[in-house]
C-alpha cells in the first residue's frame, strides 16, 4: 500500500512507452486507436440494438424485408409475452370492438389485444418463468458463493493434504460438457423426486458454479496477505472472527464479480432447465424458447422477452460495476 | 563520448508536471547522480534522455546532435535497468552480444569486444548459463557488460543497485565506479539512495517536486546545501536544524540556550531578517563537539552505536527539538542525562525557515577545516 | 511485562530444517535483537513465539511457565509486522481500538477511547485518528502498527522488521523513537531485522542467527569488538570488515599477495590464517609503515571510504570528512595493532 501510494503517479503513468500527446505521430495513432475502439464496440452491441427494437415491432414489420429502421413502435410484443389470450370472433369481436370505440374504459394490453382480435383472459406464464429464474439463480449463487468462499479460504490458508489434486479435482467438473450428464442426472432427479422443484434445479447449478466460486475466490483470497488474519489473532480474535471482520470486507471485490458470474450462469442456463423442468420450476429461457411453438413464430414476444431477461442481469452488473472491473483485472494487473 | 546537454526540458503527464522546466548540462566522461525521493521526476528526466520517455516541451542534444525526437535506438545510448531486464531465455552469452547483433556487427568483432567486456567485469565463467541462475550480483554485471559492449556515447543507469541485497551493493557501488575510473564514460546515474550518491557522483544533481534544487560536487551538496531539502535529505541523518531568534549576536534557541553568532555571519542575519528575526541554525552531527563546558545543552533522548561511532539524539527541551550529535563510541550517555556542547564554527549554516533557502555568510567562512589533512 | 525463554527450539519444514536448538532468554524490560540473513530463520522464531507456527521441539516460557499449547489469543503477545497488517477497510481509530475490542478483554467503550487518545498522543498520529488506512504514507502506517501493539500491556512486544520497508529518512527517525518508547516504558521487546545498523544501534542483546543455529550472542559491543566468526564480522559494520589472507612465518605476519608485514603479537597463530582489520582501523599516515595506492575515494559526507590497493589486496579505509587525495596516488597507512582480528581457517575466531 505504501508504495504504491509513494510512487503512486510516477508508475501509473510512465509504465506504458511513450504515452505522450505531443509527438504528432503518437497523437494521430492514438485516435485511429480510439476510432477502431468505437467501430468494434458499435459492430457488438447490433445483435442487443437488433433485439432491441424488434421487441417493440408490429407482426408485420417484424418480418419486412429488408429489415425497417423507421417503424411505428408498439406494445405487441410485450402483450403477447405476458399475456394470455383467446382469439374472438364474429359477433363477439364485434361486440367488443363496439365497446371499445364506445368509450368503454380497457387498459392499454387489451387494446393492442384487441387490435389483434384477442381478448386478454388473464397473465400469462411468463411471469411466473421469470419469478422461478429468479429463485433459482439466487438461490444458486447465494449458497455457491458462500460454500465456494470457505472453501477457496481455507484452500489458500490451510495445509491440506492433497491439496493440488483436489483442486484439480474440483476444477475437472468443469470440463465435461454438460449434455453427457444429462440423461443419468434426469434419471437421479426423477427417483429423487427433484425433477422439476426449486430445490433441485438450485442445487445442480450450486455444483456446476461451485467449481468456479472456488477457483476465482481463492485467487481473490491469496491476494490477501495473511498478516492481516494473523495480527487479528495475535491481538485476541478467533480465526472465525478474523475472516469476518478482516478477511470478508477485503474480499469483497472478488465476491462482487464471482456473484455476477455465477448468476449469469446460473439465469442463462438452458439445456438442465429444459429437461429437468416441466412447470412448476421452469426458469425463463426455456419459456421464451417455446413461445416458438404456437400459431408461428412470435418474433416480438421472443425479443420482448429476452429484453425482459436481460434486465436483472444488467441492473446486478450495474450495481457491483465498481467492484466488478477491479475484480476482473485484480490478477493480471499484480503480475 | 559525449556531452549531453537538457535545454528547458519539461514533462507533462496530463495536468501532471512530472518534470518543472529544466536546464542540465553533463560533460563529457563525468559521472552526474540524479538524486531525489521517489515520485521527484528523476527516472522520468533519465528516461526522456534515453527517448523511452518522449518530452513534452524543450529540447535534448548529445553533443551538438539534437535528439529529442529521435527513437532511443538512434542515440547511441545504453541503459541499465534497475531489475536487469536481462532475456531469461537467452545464455548470458546472447545476452551481451544481442546489441551487437542487432546492429549486425561482424563475428569477429562481436568476439573481441565480448573478451573485453567479460575481462573487465571478470563473468567468463557465467558465460554458459541462463540468467535465471545468477545472483543480483552477477546479473547486474552481466547487465553492465550488455550495456559496455556498445561502446555507447553515454550509460543511463536506473537504480541499478536498488535491487541487491546489502551485501553486493556496497561492493557493486565500488565495482561501477571503478569502471567508470577506467572508461571514462559519460553517466548518467539515477538514486534514492544519498550515500549511493555521494559515493559514486563526480556531481550530484538533488531533485525535489519535479524541480532541481541544487546541482553541485559531493562536498558542496554535503557542507554547503541551497536550501532545507538538501540540508535535511543529504546525510545520515540530515543536518540539525534547530528554530532560533536573532538578538543582536545572540542566537536564541530552544530550551533556554543561546548561542553566540560568529562575525562573519552578523551582517547577513541582521540584514536578512529585516524585523523577522527568526532563523534556523544548521550543523552536521560532526559538528558537535561534546565538551563539559559546551555553550549549548541538552538532555540524552536515545543513544545509537553504529560501530565505529556513537550517534546521541540530544533533545534541547523536553523531548522535543532532538539534534544529533556524533560522538566517540568509549562514552556512555545514559537516557536523560544532561550533555553541554560547542558547534564548529567553520560548519554552522543558517536557513531562512520561510523561503527555505540557505543564507549566504558575508565573507565565506574558512574552509581548510573541514578536509581532514594527511598524506 | 514478562521474561521469555526458548529452550532448544527446532522447527522443521518439508525438505528443510529452519531452527536447529535454538535457545535464548529474553530478561524482563529488555531490548533483544535477533540479527541475520534472509532465510536464517529469524521470523520463524518470532512467529512461534507469537503461536502463529508451531515448534516440532523445545519449550518456549513465558515467566517460567510453558505456553507451547497456547493458541496466539491466548498468548498475550503484541506482534508488529513488516507490512500488510493494518486493516485497511478501518480507520486508524478502528485499528488502535481493535485489539481492545477483542472478545477476550471486553475493554469498555469510554476506557477505549482515552486508551487510543492516549497512545496516538505517544506515536504523534492524533490528527490522523479519523483517517482510512490506505490513505496514509508508509511512515504513518508503521506508527499506527507500534500504537497497536503497545496500546495494550502485552507480555512481550514482537516486531518482524517494521522498519525495513520505509526510507532511509523514516526508518532513522522511528529507529530513534522506537528506542526511546522501549526504554522509557521497559517493555520487554523482541525485534528481527536483517539490518545489522539496526540491530547495533538499538539492541540490548544481540542474537546472530545464521542457517536455523544461533551463531553468536552478546551486547552490541561484543558482537562488534569479538566477532567469533567471519560471518558475524562480516554481518556487522559498514564498510565490511577487511579479511586478509596471512601467513605466519618466523613470528613475521605476511598478507598474502601483497608486501604488508606485521610483527606477530603472538606465537599461538596458526601458519595460515585470516586477519580482519576494521575500516576504521586503517588510518592514512604520512609516517605509516605500510605503503598503497588509492584505487577508489567514496565520499560520504561525515566520513570517506578510500579503497587502498596494496599489491593483489584491497584495503578499505574509513576517514572522519572529506580527503584532500586523490585517485591514483599514493599513500602511506599506519593500522591500530591492538584492534586486529585473527580467525581461523574454518572462520572461528581465534582467541589471543
Amino acid at each position: 500500500m505504501t508504495s504504491f501510494a509513494e510512487t503512486g503517479p510516477r508508475t501509473a503513468v510512465t509504465e506504458g512507452i511513450r504515452v505522450d500527446k505531443v509527438n504528432p505521430r503518437a497523437r494521430l495513432l492514438k485516435n485511429i486507436r480510439a476510432v477502431v475502439v468505437i467501430i468494434l464496440a458499435l459492430v457488438g452491441l447490433i445483435p442487443v440494438f437488433a433485439m432491441g427494437i424488434t421487441a417493440f415491432k408490429s407482426r408485420a414489420d417484424v418480418v419486412a424485408v429488408p429489415p425497417k429502421l423507421l417503424f411505428e413502435p408498439t406494445l405487441e410484443g410485450f402483450v403477447f409475452l405476458l399475456t394470455d389470450r383467446s382469439q374472438l370472433r364474429g359477433t363477439t369481436l364485434a361486440e367488443a370492438q363496439e365497446n371499445a370505440e364506445g368509450g368503454e374504459p380497457i387498459g392499454i394490453f387489451d387494446r393492442i389485444a384487441l387490435q389483434n382480435g384477442q381478448r386478454i383472459n388473464g397473465p400469462s406464464d411468463f411471469i411466473l418463468r421469470l419469478r422461478n429464474s429468479l429463485i433459482i439463480a439466487g438461490g444458486s449463487t447465494l449458497l455457491s458463493v458462500t460454500l465456494g468462499l470457505f472453501a477457496a479460504y481455507a484452500f489458500s490458508r490451510f495445509e491440506i493434504p492433497g491439496k493440488d489434486d483436489l483442486l484439480f479435482f474440483i476444477l475437472s467438473t468443469r470440463m465435461l460438457p454438460a449434455v453427457v450428464v444429462a440423461v443419468p442426472l434426469f434419471l437421479m432427479y426423477r427417483q429423487l423426486g427433484l425433477h422439476d422443484t426449486h430445490f433441485g434445479m438450485i442445487l445442480l447449478y450450486t455444483v456446476f458454479n461451485l467449481s468456479l466460486t472456488v477457483w476465482l475466490l481463492k485467487g481473490f483470497i491469496d491476494e490477501i496477505p495473511r498478516e492481516y488474519e494473523e495480527a487479528a489473532l495475535v491481538d485476541g480474535y478467533t480465526r472465525l472472527q478474523a475472516f469476518f471482520k478482516i478477511v470478508l470486507p477485503q474480499a469483497a471485490t472478488g465476491v462482487a464479480a464471482t456473484t455476477v458470474f455465477s448468476f449469469i450462469f446460473a439465469w442463462n442456463e438452458y439445456a438442465f432447465a429444459l429437461m429437468l423442468t416441466s412447470n412448476n420450476a421452469r426458469t425463463a429461457p426455456p419459456a421464451i424458447a417455446t413461445m416458438l411453438g404456437r400459431g408461428g413464430i412470435e418474433w416480438s414476444a421472443i425479443a420482448a422477452g429476452t429484453l425482459a431477461f436481460l434486465i436483472p442481469v444488467i441492473f446486478i452488473t450495474f450495481a457491483l460495476r465498481k467492484h466488478l472491473l477491479r475484480g476482473v483485472t485484480f490478477g493480471a494487473v499484480r503480475q | 563520448m559525449a556531452t549531453i546537454q537538457l535545454r528547458q526540458v519539461e514533462k507533462l503527464f496530463g495536468e501532471f508536471q512530472a518534470v518543472k522546466p529544466m536546464d542540465l548540462t553533463i560533460q563529457s566522461g563525468e559521472f552526474v547522480v540524479l538524486l531525489g525521493p521517489s515520485g521527484c521526476g528523476k527516472t522520468t528526466t533519465l528516461r526522456m534522455i534515453s527517448g523511452l520517455e518522449t518530452v513534452t516541451h524543450g529540447d535534448i542534444y548529445l553533443d551538438d546532435r539534437l535528439v529529442t525526437w529521435l527513437h532511443p535506438s538512434e542515440r547511441d545510448i545504453a541503459f541499465v535497468f534497475q531489475f536487469f531486464a536481462l532475456y531469461p531465455h537467452m545464455s548470458v552469452r546472447q545476452n551481451i552480444v544481442f546489441p551487437l547483433q542487432a546492429v549486425g556487427a561482424s563475428r569477429e568483432t562481436i568476439e573481441r569486444r565480448l573478451s573485453e567486456v567479460v575481462d573487465l567485469l571478470r563473468i567468463a565463467h557465467l558465460l554458459p548459463l541462463k540468467p535465471g541462475k545468477l545472483s543480483g550480483g552477477d546479473k547486474q554485471r552481466v547487465a553492465l557488460a550488455r550495456a559496455l559492449v556498445r561502446r555507447p556515447a553515454a550509460f543511463l543507469m536506473d537504480e541499478p543497485l536498488g535491487a541487491l541485497d546489502a551485501e553486493f551493493r556496497e561492493s557493486m557501488r565500488a565495482e561501477i565506479k571503478q569502471l567508470h575510473i577506467e572508461q571514462e564514460a559519460t553517466t548518467v546515474y539515477v538514486t534514492h539512495d544519498q550515500v549511493e550518491a555521494m559515493a559514486m557522483g563526480d556531481r550530484i544533481v538533488v531533485m525535489s517536486d519535479a524541480e532541481i534544487q541544487q546541482v553541485g560536487t559531493p562536498a558542496e551538496v554535503y557542507y554547503d546545501p541551497a536550501n532545507l531539502f538538501v540540508a535535511q535529505f543529504i546525510g545520515s541523518p540530515g543536518m540539525n536544524l534547530a528554530p532560533g531568534t536573532v538578538a543582536g549576536d545572540l542566537l536564541s534557541l530552544p530550551g533556554g540556550n543561546n548561542y553566540r553568532i560568529a562575525p562573519e555571519w552578523q551582517e547577513t542575519l541582521s540584514n536578512t531578517q529585516n524585523g523577522a528575526a527568526d532563523v534556523l541554525l544548521g550543523f552536521r552531527p560532526e559538528a558537535a563537539e561534546i565538551h563539559v563546558a559546551g555553550e549549548l545543552s541538552g538532555e540524552v533522548y536515545a543513544t545509537e552505536l553504529h560501530g565505529a561511532y556513537k550517534m546521541l539524539h540530544v533533545s534541547l527541551q523536553e523531548e522535543h527539538d532532538v539534534v544529533h550529535i556524533r560522538s566517540d563510541r568509549q562514552a556512555d550517555y545514559p537516557i536523560g542525562a544532561g550533555v553541554r556542547f560547542d558547534l564548529k564554527p567553520d560548519m554552522v549554516r543558517f536557513f531562512n525557515p520561510h523561503t527555505e533557502a540557505a543564507l549566504l555568510a558575508k565573507r565565506p567562512p574558512p574552509v581548510s577545516r573541514r578536509e581532514v589533512v594527511f598524506t | 511485562m514478562s521474561n521469555v525463554t526458548l529452550q532448544h527450539v527446532t522447527k522443521r519444514f518439508p525438505g528443510v530444517v529452519a531452527l536447529q536448538d535454538v535457545s535464548f532468554a529474553i530478561d524482563d524490560g529488555e531490548f533483544f535483537v535477533l540479527l541475520g540473513p534472509t532465510g536464517a530463520g529469524k521470523t520463524t522464531t518470532l512467529r512461534i513465539i507469537a503461536g502463529l507456527e508451531r515448534h516440532d521441539g523445545g519449550t518456549i516460557l513465558f515467566d517460567d511457565e510453558p505456553v507451547d499449547d497456547y493458541a496466539p489469543a491466548d498468548r498475550d503477545v503484541a506482534f508488529v509486522f513488516q507490512q500488510y497488517s493494518l486493516y485497511p477497510t478501518m480507520s486508524v481509530f478502528d485499528n488502535l481500538a481493535f485489539p481492545l475490542r477483542s472478545p477476550l478483554r471486553r475493554v469498555p467503550v469510554e476506557q477505549i477511547r482515552t486508551r487510543v487518545r492516549d497512545t496516538a498522543d505517544k506515536l504523534r498520529i492524533t490528527h490522523l485518528l479519523d483517517r482510512k488506512t490506505a490513505h496514509l504514507s508508509g511512515g504513518e502506517m508503521q506508527r499506527v502498527s507500534i500504537g497497536r501493539a503497545i496500546i495494550r500491556d502485552p507480555r512481550v512486544f514482537l516486531m518482524d522488521e517494521p522498519l525495513s520497508n520505509l526510507d532511509a529518512k523514516l526508518r532513522e527517525a522511528l529507529r530513534v523513537e522506537l528506542q526511546h518508547l522501549q526504554k522509557t516504558q521497559a517493555s520487554t521487546t523482541l525485534f528481527v531485522t536483517h539490518d545489522q545498523i539496526e540491530a547495533l544501534t538499538m539492541a540490548d542483546r544481540i542474537a546472530v542467527l545464521d542457517e536455523g543455529c544461533v551463531v553468536q550472542m552478546g551486547t552490541p559491543d561484543d558482537i562488534y569488538d569479538r566477532p567469533t566468526t567471519t560471518f558475524v564480522a562480516r554481518l556487522v559494520g559498514t564498510p565490511r570488515i577487511n579479511l586478509l589472507d596471512t601467513a605466519r612465518e618466523n613470528g613475521v605476519l605476511t598478507v598474502k599477495g601483497s608486501s604488508m608485514e606485521l610483527r606477530a603479537l603472538s606465537q599461538e597463530l596458526p601458519a595460515s590464517f585470516l586477519l580482519g582489520i576494521r575500516p576504521e582501523d586503517v588510518t592514512p599516515d604520512s609516517e605509516g609503515e605500510f605503503a598503497g595506492r588509492v584505487a577508489l575515494i567514496e565520499p560520504l559526507g561525515v566520513e570517506t571510504i578510500l579503497h587502498v590497493e596494496i599489491g593483489d589486496q584491497t584495503l578499505l579505509s574509513l576517514v572522519p570528512g572529506m580527503t584532500p587525495l586523490r585517485t591514483g596516488e599514493n599513500v602511506r597507512f599506519s593500522i591500530v595493532p591492538d584492534r586486529l582480528h585473527y580467525f581461523d581457517n574454518d572462520g572461528h575466531r581465534i582467541q589471543l
